[in-house]
């Protein structure tokens, strides 16, 4: 369908001084748009006396900063945290935000719409408001240094629900009693039936919750309390700060952040793209 | 046989349980982050521990703006560090959180600190009991570039004219007007208005705060004092606020001439391989009227230690107000040693970096505050309402001296 | 629906080895709550009783240092009391009302634009997604970077090469809520973009072959059938851009590290103040009833927005 419409109009323009321009603005917008990245990893290869030197490409370049930052520990550390909390929070995102989508999809029951209409109205609570409770409920637990502290806010959540229920509602029943009829739990028949075939969703679903919980600013800054438990945008917040503005150290840290995520980007990129379509479809 | 080596296993086991249970004292170190002190609070547990294996320590930091807040929350909860430390100017929103307990006499006794600190030690005494120590404390001095001062042919300043003139010669700008190498850094979010308040207003003949601690700046002296602070961008053009981000690091740079900044800015201004750099005791008025402002950050011991961790922590606290650590601090840090005698070395005297801070003391004031960041955030805004509205400085003086009246006043009420 | 026909059909009952009646459809309601409970505690847990936490606190005056007392509305009615609220107010607004049109618009107009190119797609397409899946904290610190005065500052500089004078971005009063909300928007532009592009490609080619045949020119064709068809699309965009806009946060805290909010409150968003009112200040009741304004906010913005694009 989308091949067609796109051929459809190539066929009738393709020789159209006007699309030779739109790509070339578009193609510069783009440049444009990555330039800050460019900039910030070509000032992470300078030296200090080099960065008020507006070139891109470094005069010479040098891998000291990065040195300077890694040999330190911390942001191996920073970034230890994060992959901990990003993964640990999207696999029980991935588990438990399908199980209930699909309790809501599949079973009938009283009182099935009461508990969603519940679980989607935690969508107009913002988390702003609850950080404040949530840090005092955390610091009387003893929370608040530790892993379970930053993860325990995200590790079900109701935009990932409601988008699993809606995948589930397309997984026809048929599959489900036949596999009830072969004597299979109602446990099994969901993890070996109907998961399979939401895959899209849940790689979705996946990239989604990684990449919001890799990227979270406010509640880990509040409830980390040393050090070593920063997540990396609150380390490298806290390392800028500290660097006393030594821009080339800055960005070197900002590059070390943000690497990580564009291999990821390089790597997955379809499946990314295809992911963040679903969603916006769907939602 | 076999009863005779279980039985020696047992015993020997226990006996190491009793060892290691004796082992396992640890206590928490609270401090802000700020890297040189980190690395000095770092090679101080090092040492302490070393001489005393029985104790563990374990530091803990903040950033800036949360720590309060985060100590009186976690003390709230019952989870407040053992000895941390604090500003002295935030000793009675302390106090009121319950987070700190007196130190106990018998370990550290009055007549000693009295003797043995500078007499600024007095602001963390509340009746009869001290509440803290400092392992350092701070003055200010002015920062100076040999190099942009040798070029422009000029000697360090030794009055605010001689101030204004040296900044005059040494800036530089671009074709377009923009200035490219500052002549004097404009902070005032820094340590600028510290020098204002304690220094400026005192040398231009008024004094910020009256005898009951209200404000006394809105006068004639304060806005010539607020005038000339101002001037300087608006008029002489020999700084600009913002130049660089921060003052010390146009200074690090390399491209301001003069900086005002506080002891702790030692550690950070050593690695400066580019040029070489001075200092000298603030500008005396015309009349030789000096005047300084002394601070410090105090080491307390937390509400919530008690037996074991109480007595680890008094035999910390003791080891990191020692002369011993004074010195490290010194080093690391770059701050004064709280202890007369550490402090009063002929070595450091005699040191053409320590000796104006040193001189300082004699003659510095320590402002009483009563919410440090909001009298802080206020000063800012006063010069920013000059800077960037054009508000007038009459004006914007007297807008401030009632908005810091009225902190001071809700203060009281709590 | 086919599951329940079925089970009433079969009426089978079979005991189990407990001795309850259970029918097939009875074990299968079981087997939901099961699935269902832990997730409930959570959401009831974690969601539910810390809002009524809020709303509780927002009618107390605690704040860490003594136990918290009623105080009523007392706290709402400092806040619009407050010049300061009023202040952030309308920064947050203002946020919201230049971020969402502008990002939306021109998100669109490259959706439009890219969606129709073959050659390079994916690298293009790659170049706008990339911004988004920074963290804002960091980026924050590289735009921080690039407005900074003469001689360190990318724009200053080639502003002063082109012969213009230099701006003070950051250091203004007036420009620097802008100059924050510029790196918001660069930011989302890419998740807009992708949005616009797949709502684009859900549009059936009949639409377009129709109005062909019917003669219609491509901005005929641009207002006529692609806009409306996009509707449910841009819907989810502009309330989802606009929540996001309201709750900016990351970007300003690390681009006023110095003056936070500033200068002179003249970028501090709400959430910003809120953070400084609870870990700043330690005010919690305060801070709380601050968090329950934000709330009302953001639900009636949504709702009114989508209220109104519904109408058309």
């Amino acid at each position: 369908m989308s091949t067609q419409t796109n051929e459809l109009r190539l066929n009738r323009s393709r020789i159209r001084p006007g699309r030779i321009i739109a790509w070339t603005l578009l193609f510069i917008g783009g440049l444009l748009m990555v330039t800050p990245l460019l900039y910030m990893f070509s000032t992470s290869l300078k030296s200090a006396g080099q960065v008020y030197d507006l070139r891109l490409i470094p005069l010479e370049p040098t891998f000291n900063n990065y040195i300077k930052v890694l040999s330190d520990g911390r942001f191996m550390r920073w970034f230890f945290n994060s992959a901990l909390v990003a993964v640990t929070v999207t696999l029980s995102n991935v588990f438990f935000d399908s199980l209930v989508g699909y309790t809501l999809a599949k079973f009938d029951f009283r009182g099935r719409n009461l508990v969603f209409i519940a679980i989607l109205s935690t969508l107009m609570i913002p988390t702003e408001m609850l950080v404040i409770p949530w840090y005092l409920m955390s610091s009387k637990l003893g929370w608040l240094d530790s892993y379970w502290g930053i993860m325990f806010p995200g590790m079900m959540t109701a935009f990932g629900t409601f988008l699993m229920k809606q995948f589930f509602e397309g997984v026809p029943d048929d599959f489900l009693e036949a596999a009830r009829v072969d004597g299979l739990n109602e446990f099994t028949i969901w993890w070996k039936v109907a998961m399979p075939l939401v895959t899209p969703a849940i790689s979705a679903l996946a990239i989604f919750t990684f990449l919001g919980n890799w990227t979270a600013f406010f509640w880990p800054l509040i409830v980390t309390t040393s050090r070593e438990l920063y997540t990396l945008p609150v380390g490298l917040s806290s390392f800028a700060v500290e660097q006393s503005i030594q821009w080339e150290m800055i960005m070197t840290g900002a590059a070390l952040a943000t690497i990580p995520t564009l291999l990821v980007f390089l790597f997955f990129q379809r499946y990314i793209v295809r992911g963040v379509m679903l969603a916006g479809l769907k939602g | 046989m076999r009863i005779r080596t279980m039985l020696a296993g047992l015993a020997a086991g226990l006996s190491l349980m009793a060892v290691t249970a004796a082992q396992a004292v640890e206590i928490q170190y609270w401090q802000y982050v700020f890297e040189t002190r980190v690395t000095a609070m770092d090679q101080l547990i090092k040492n302490f521990e070393a001489a005393n294996p029985d104790i563990t320590v374990k530091q803990v930091t903040f950033p800036y703006a949360d720590y309060q807040t985060k100590v009186i929350a976690s003390q709230a909860a019952g989870q407040g560090p053992d000895v941390l430390q604090f500003f002295y100017g935030w000793l009675d929103q302390f106090q009121k959180g319950g987070v700190l307990q007196p130190l106990d006499p018998a370990m550290f006794p009055s007549d000693k600190i009295e003797s043995d600190f500078f007499p600024i030690v007095s602001a963390v005494k509340r009746g009869d009991s001290y509440y803290g120590l400092p392992t350092a404390v701070r003055s200010l001095a002015l920062f100076y570039n040999k190099k942009l001062l040798d070029e422009a042919g000029v000697q360090p300043p030794q009055t605010l004219d001689e101030l204004v003139d040296v900044a005059t010669k040494t800036t530089k700008t671009d074709g377009g007007g923009n200035i490219t190498s500052e002549g004097i850094t404009l902070d005032f979010g820094g340590q600028d208005h510290q020098w204002w308040r304690e220094v400026l207003v005192r040398q231009f003949g008024g004094v910020p705060y009256d005898a009951d601690g209200n404000v006394a700046y809105n006068d004639e002296a304060g806005l010539k004092a607020l005038e000339f602070y101002t001037g300087l961008q608006t008029d002489k053009k020999v700084g600009l606020a913002g130049f660089m981000d921060e003052g010390q690091a146009a200074f690090k740079a390399g491209l301001a001439a003069l900086t005002i900044d506080g002891t702790f800015r030692l550690g950070a201004f050593k690695p400066i391989t580019d040029f070489e750099w001075g200092v000298v005791e603030l500008p005396a008025n015309a009349d030789g009227l000096r005047s300084n402002y002394a601070s410090y950050f105090a080491n307390g011991i937390g509400s919530g230690a008690t037996g074991e961790k109480k007595a680890a922590a008094e035999k910390f606290l003791a080891y990191i107000t020692s002369d011993e650590a004074m010195k490290v601090w010194l080093d690391v840090v770059g701050e004064l040693p709280a202890r007369r005698a550490a402090a009063l070395t002929d070595a450091n005297l005699s040191d053409p970096i320590y000796s104006p801070f040193l001189k300082a003391l004699d003659y510095a004031k320590t402002t009483l505050f009563v919410d440090e960041a909001g009298q802080r955030q206020n000063a800012i805004d006063m010069v920013n309402r000059v800077f960037l509205e054009g508000q007038s400085p009459k004006d914007s003086l007297a807008q401030a001296a009632a908005a810091e009246q009225a902190i001071i006043d809700g203060a009281r009420q709590k | 629906m086919a599951t329940t026909a079925q089970t009433s059909s079969q009426g089978a009952t079979r005991k189990g080895r407990t001795g309850f009646k259970l029918s097939l459809h009875g074990r299968k309601v079981v087997w939901a709550w099961t699935f269902l409970a832990l997730p409930i505690v959570f959401y009831c847990w974690i969601r539910f009783y810390p809002t009524l936490s809020a709303f509780w606190m927002s009618l107390t005056d605690w704040d860490l240092l003594r136990p918290a007392n009623f105080v009523g509305l007392a706290n709402y009615q400092k806040l619009f009391a407050d010049p300061l609220f009023w202040k952030v107010f309308g920064n947050t607004f203002l946020y919201l009302i230049i971020g969402t049109p502008i990002s939306l618009v021109l998100s669109f107009v490259i959706a439009y634009y890219l969606d129709r190119v073959r050659f390079m797609h994916g690298l293009i397409r790659a170049l706008y997604f990339l911004p988004f899946l920074t963290t804002a904290a960091a980026l924050a610190w590289v735009w921080r970077w690039f407005y900074q005065p003469i001689p360190i500052g990318v724009f200053n500089d080639i502003l002063a090469m082109l012969g213009f004078p230099a701006q003070p971005f950051l250091r203004s009063t007036t420009q620097a809520l802008p100059s924050i909300l510029v790196t918001g928007i660069w930011a989302g532009l890419g998740f807009q973009i992708i949005i616009f592009m797949a709502g684009l490609r859900a549009i059936p080619s009949t639409y377009y072959e129709a109005a062909r045949v019917d003669g219609l020119g491509d901005w005929a064709i641009l207002t006529k059938i692609t806009l409306p068809l996009l509707k449910p699309t841009t819907v989810f965009l502009v309330v989802f851009s606009s929540i996001g806009f309201l709750r900016i946060f990351d970007q300003v805290y690390n681009m006023t590290t110095n003056d936070p909010g500033g200068p002179l409150n003249s970028t501090k968003p709400l959430v910003l103040m809120i953070y400084q009112t609870a870990f700043s200040s330690f005010q919690m009741g305060y801070a709380a009833a601050q968090t329950v304004v934000l709330f009302t906010i953001l639900l009636a913005v949504s709702l009114l927005q989508l209220w109104v694009m519904r109408k058309r």
